[in-house]
């Protein structure tokens, strides 16, 4: 086997978007007939480094081998044709296409012929096992058909070398299950496959050898066989750093949200939230930890009122009047009259709670307009608003009548947590508000997340760096897909602990099978 | 009320009628196709007619006499400036919405505004260099040629008057609109294009080169529309260019690409009736003036029902193109 070279080898492979350096001399072969499992946290690089070899982006630093010919990838038509195939996590399918009219777009220039294509369709359908009607529209398809839609796309283009980013955060298991299957067909086809995942679980069920990435940098590769969920637990989030983030101690805590079996189903019937219960309490940081697309946003949503539940209570002790409430009886005005704030900062940080083209002042007015009587608007109380968060928060901005998409990206998430602090709230929920921050903004952030906390405010925070949550959470609560693993004390929660609390599945039964 | 030979000029004048539609809807549905919206069909409607009607001008102008006229060169002559003039104006628009990303709604009602006023000042050039008292331009030896039909069409009775009494630009609007349709529906090229219009950012990762089907798809769109302002002033209006005669034929064509739900093919009775709500006016005996111009909604009308009745039944297939309207940027990093 070590005679012939590998399909794909990289040696020293390095990356950098700016001062971001996405991934760090990294070394990987992957030999044909063999599944390779790429194992990371998010943001470890795992998507880039496949991307390179996809032809999307250019490494700055090292080589790439084909079948030991070192190659340059400059584009996907290049990475098409060292026989290269990516299936991407955002599938790209017109909607309107059949399956096969999607999979032949962009080849060939040949003669139009759609039922010979159909039947070649049907032929690398039969030969892999997937079940798809060639003819049928990509509109009436599950997501897992238009993944195998996706598949047969880069096989009928002559892939050998097949990338699959995340395939299974779509899939239901049985789902998941069915695409395991074809992929070690292909496998023993002789295919040379990389398998992108986060999921420990998977990673033992399917692949042949492990290689961990973690914050960019190339750790190790292990034979599956070999090897065992804690170990690569270990490999994948590391030893602890210390990042010194004040935690003062609770004062007199008192339960202020208290979430009792809830659940709720997103498209097509998955479970976004499967049986959640917790409390959050006053004066108090509530860390929520998880891989990205666990539950956390729509979590927070229910409490907030924007989801639809199909069970469970959620309880709120109201301070004022001391009496219990159900939000779920609410709508999301009512709850915010209650003091339940949530700021959001989405991935593009303007996509929810902010206009870019607005200035502060009408920003804050968003949130505030319904308590205006007249016909006109009353713009003097928000501006004082908006000079307050500015002078408190020291926003950098020529002034309050700046439009916020102007600001730095730091500046327009203190306007966003500033504008929710504002309000006096009795809970509030924080979802990664030091997305793409840099350090001195982030410990802005976590300060005036801890002054809140010793105003006797429950805060709930969605964090993505382990790090960050063991320092500044009294408590972390750990999603993993839909469901509540564990709530771990922030004191003495040991990283690889949450790590696998985030990535294992039935977590309950083996972990105590295991002892 | 209908004796046989009203309801026969009936057809036929619809017909008439329906063809610049059909021209600019099946221009405006190649457009779409690629995922532009492009408002100003009405404008480029109108400078394809003018530009037929300089080139025509301009023609006889040589002549030392009317007899001296040449078949071939009388037809050519306009044909090419009109496609000349809307392509330019097809052009302008793709600049604008496909290399600048100008928003697509605004870029077409300012160009159907020039294109409209574009047309009037020329026009009324034109008719100030011939000196006439009208206030309008004859090109009645010019048209002759557009409106030759075929002699026999005269001793076939009812069957003559509705199929072979046309000249040859009705044919080529027909054939135009089922060759458009084949194109979409039958070949990898129309497939592409369908692609580009749906989803450019699939269709660019697929290899297919997204602006080069964008301004291909829009400016040939824009040179068949163009043909219907030709069709309006040589064939149906016989020649005679009076501004603002165009009317509002260009907006009827953007409501027939709703009410063919973007097929081509769909679009030649979807014209024929249009046509025929259009004129129907003039065959109601008794109606008042004021009355009859109600009569001119009803094409609309039937487009709002149409509209109403596909959002309904919420098929994908009757849907305009997913993209319609939206700038492509390609993802950069």
């Amino acid at each position: 086997m070590n005679a012939t070279p590998a399909a794909i080898a990289l040696r020293g492979v390095t990356k950098k978007f700016g001062h971001v350096v996405a991934n760090k001399n990294v070394d990987l072969d992957v030999r044909r007939g063999e599944i390779l499992a790429i194992l990371g946290e998010n943001g470890s690089g795992k998507t880039t480094l496949m991307n390179m070899i996809s032809g999307i982006y250019y490494p700055d630093e090292g080589q790439i081998f084909i079948d030991g010919a070192e190659v340059m990838i400059r584009s996907p038509k290049d990475a098409f044709h060292y026989k290269i195939g990516m299936i991407h996590q955002h599938f790209k399918l017109v909607d309107i296409f059949s399956a096969t009219e999607n999979i032949i777009l962009g080849i060939g220039d040949g003669k139009y012929n759609l039922k010979a294509a159909e039947s070649q369709v049907r032929e690398i359908s039969e030969r892999y096992g997937f079940v798809l009607a060639p003819d049928k529209k990509i509109y009436d398809m599950s997501v897992s058909e238009k993944q195998t839609v996706e598949i047969i796309k880069v096989l009928y283009r002559g892939a050998d070398i097949l990338i699959l980013d995340e395939p299974t955060a779509v899939l239901t298991p049985q789902e998941t299950d069915k695409l395991f299957q074809v992929l070690r067909r292909m496998r023993d086809d002789g295919k040379a496959i990389i398998i992108i995942t986060h999921k420990l679980h998977e990673v033992l069920a399917i692949s042949d050898r492990v290689s961990v990435l973690r914050k960019g940098e190339y750790i190790a590769t292990v034979n599956t066989a070999e090897t065992n969920e804690s170990e690569l637990t270990e490999m994948m989030v590391g030893k602890k750093i210390s990042l010194n983030i004040e935690r003062s101690e609770p004062k007199a805590p008192q339960d202020r949200l208290i979430v009792k079996n809830i659940s709720c189903e997103g498209v097509m019937g998955r479970k976004m939230l499967d049986d959640v219960s917790f409390t959050a309490r006053s004066g108090e940081i509530l860390g929520i930890a998880g891989i990205a697309g666990s539950g956390q946003k729509e979590l927070l949503e229910a409490i907030a009122g924007l989801q639809n539940l199909s069970g469970g209570d959620i309880l709120y002790n109201d301070p004022k009047t001391m009496q219990t409430v159900d939000l779920r009886d609410k709508s999301p005005t009512e709850i915010r009259e209650l003091g339940v704030r949530l700021s959001f900062v989405p991935e593009d940080r303007l996509g929810m709670g902010l206009v870019g083209n607005m200035d502060i002042i009408d920003n804050m007015m968003l949130r505030s307009y319904r308590r205006g009587h007249s016909m006109f608007l009353n713009r003097k109380d928000p501006r004082d608003l908006a000079q307050r968060i500015i002078d408190d928060l020291e926003v950098i901005t020529p002034g309050a009548t700046t439009p916020v998409r102007r600001l730095s990206g730091g500046n327009v998430q203190k306007v966003l947590v500033g504008r929710e602090i504002s309000s006096h709230p009795k809970v509030l929920m924080a979802a990664y508000p030091v997305r793409g921050l840099d350090i001195n903004s982030s410990y802005l952030i976590y300060n005036l997340l801890n002054k809140q906390k010793e105003h006797g405010v429950a805060v709930i925070f969605v964090g993505e760096d382990l790090d960050v949550l063991i320092e500044l959470c009294d408590r972390i609560l750990v999603l993993n897909s839909g469901k509540v693993t564990g709530i771990v004390d922030g004191r003495t929660a040991k990283k690889e602990e949450i790590g696998l609390l985030m990535t294992k599945t039935d977590y309950g039964t083996e972990v105590q099978a295991n002892g | 009320m209908f004796s046989m030979s009203v309801l026969v000029t009936f057809i036929h004048q619809a017909i008439m009628q329906g063809i610049p539609i059909l021209y600019g809807s099946t221009g405006e549905i190649l457009t779409e196709k690629s995922g532009h919206l492009n408002l100003g069909i009405p404008g480029i409607m109108y400078a394809g007619g003018i530009s037929g009607v300089i080139g025509a001008f301009l023609y006889e102008e040589t002549l030392p006499s009317r007899d001296a006229i040449n078949p071939v060169l009388a037809v050519l002559i306009p044909l090419l400036s009109s496609i000349l003039g809307s392509l330019l104006m097809g052009l302008l628009y793709c600049f604008l919405t496909v290399t600048l990303r100008a928003n697509q709604n605004v870029t077409g009602l300012a160009l159907t505004t020039f294109g409209v006023g574009f047309g009037n000042f020329f026009g009324a050039s034109l008719v100030k260099l011939t000196g006439s008292e009208i206030p309008s331009v004859a090109l009645t030896n010019t048209s002759q040629f557009f409106r030759a039909y075929l002699p026999v069409a005269d001793k076939l009775g009812a069957f003559g008057q509705i199929f072979l009494n046309y000249g040859f630009m009705t044919y080529l609007a027909i054939i135009i609109a089922f060759v458009s349709a084949y194109f979409l529906r039958k070949t990898r090229k129309g497939l592409y294009l369908r692609a580009v219009g749906e989803n450019p950012a699939t269709a660019d990762a697929a290899g297919i080169n997204v602006n080069r089907y964008k301004y291909t798809a829009t400016c040939v769109g824009s040179i068949i529309a163009g043909l219907g302002g030709l069709f309006y002033v040589m064939d149906y209006a016989c020649g005679v260019w009076s501004n603002e005669g165009f009317g509002d034929r260009g907006w009827l064509a953007i409501a027939l690409v709703i009410f063919a739900v973007w097929r081509p093919d769909l679009g030649v009775p979807g014209s024929i009736v249009f046509g025929g709500l259009y004129i129907v006016n003039q065959f109601v005996t008794g109606l008042p003036m004021r009355d009859s111009e109600l009569f001119k909604m009803l094409p609309y009308i039937v487009t709002i029902i149409v509209l109403i009745f596909t959002s309904i039944r919420k098929k994908r297939e009757l849907q305009p193109p997913e993209h319609l309207g939206l700038s492509y940027f390609r993802e950069e990093r």
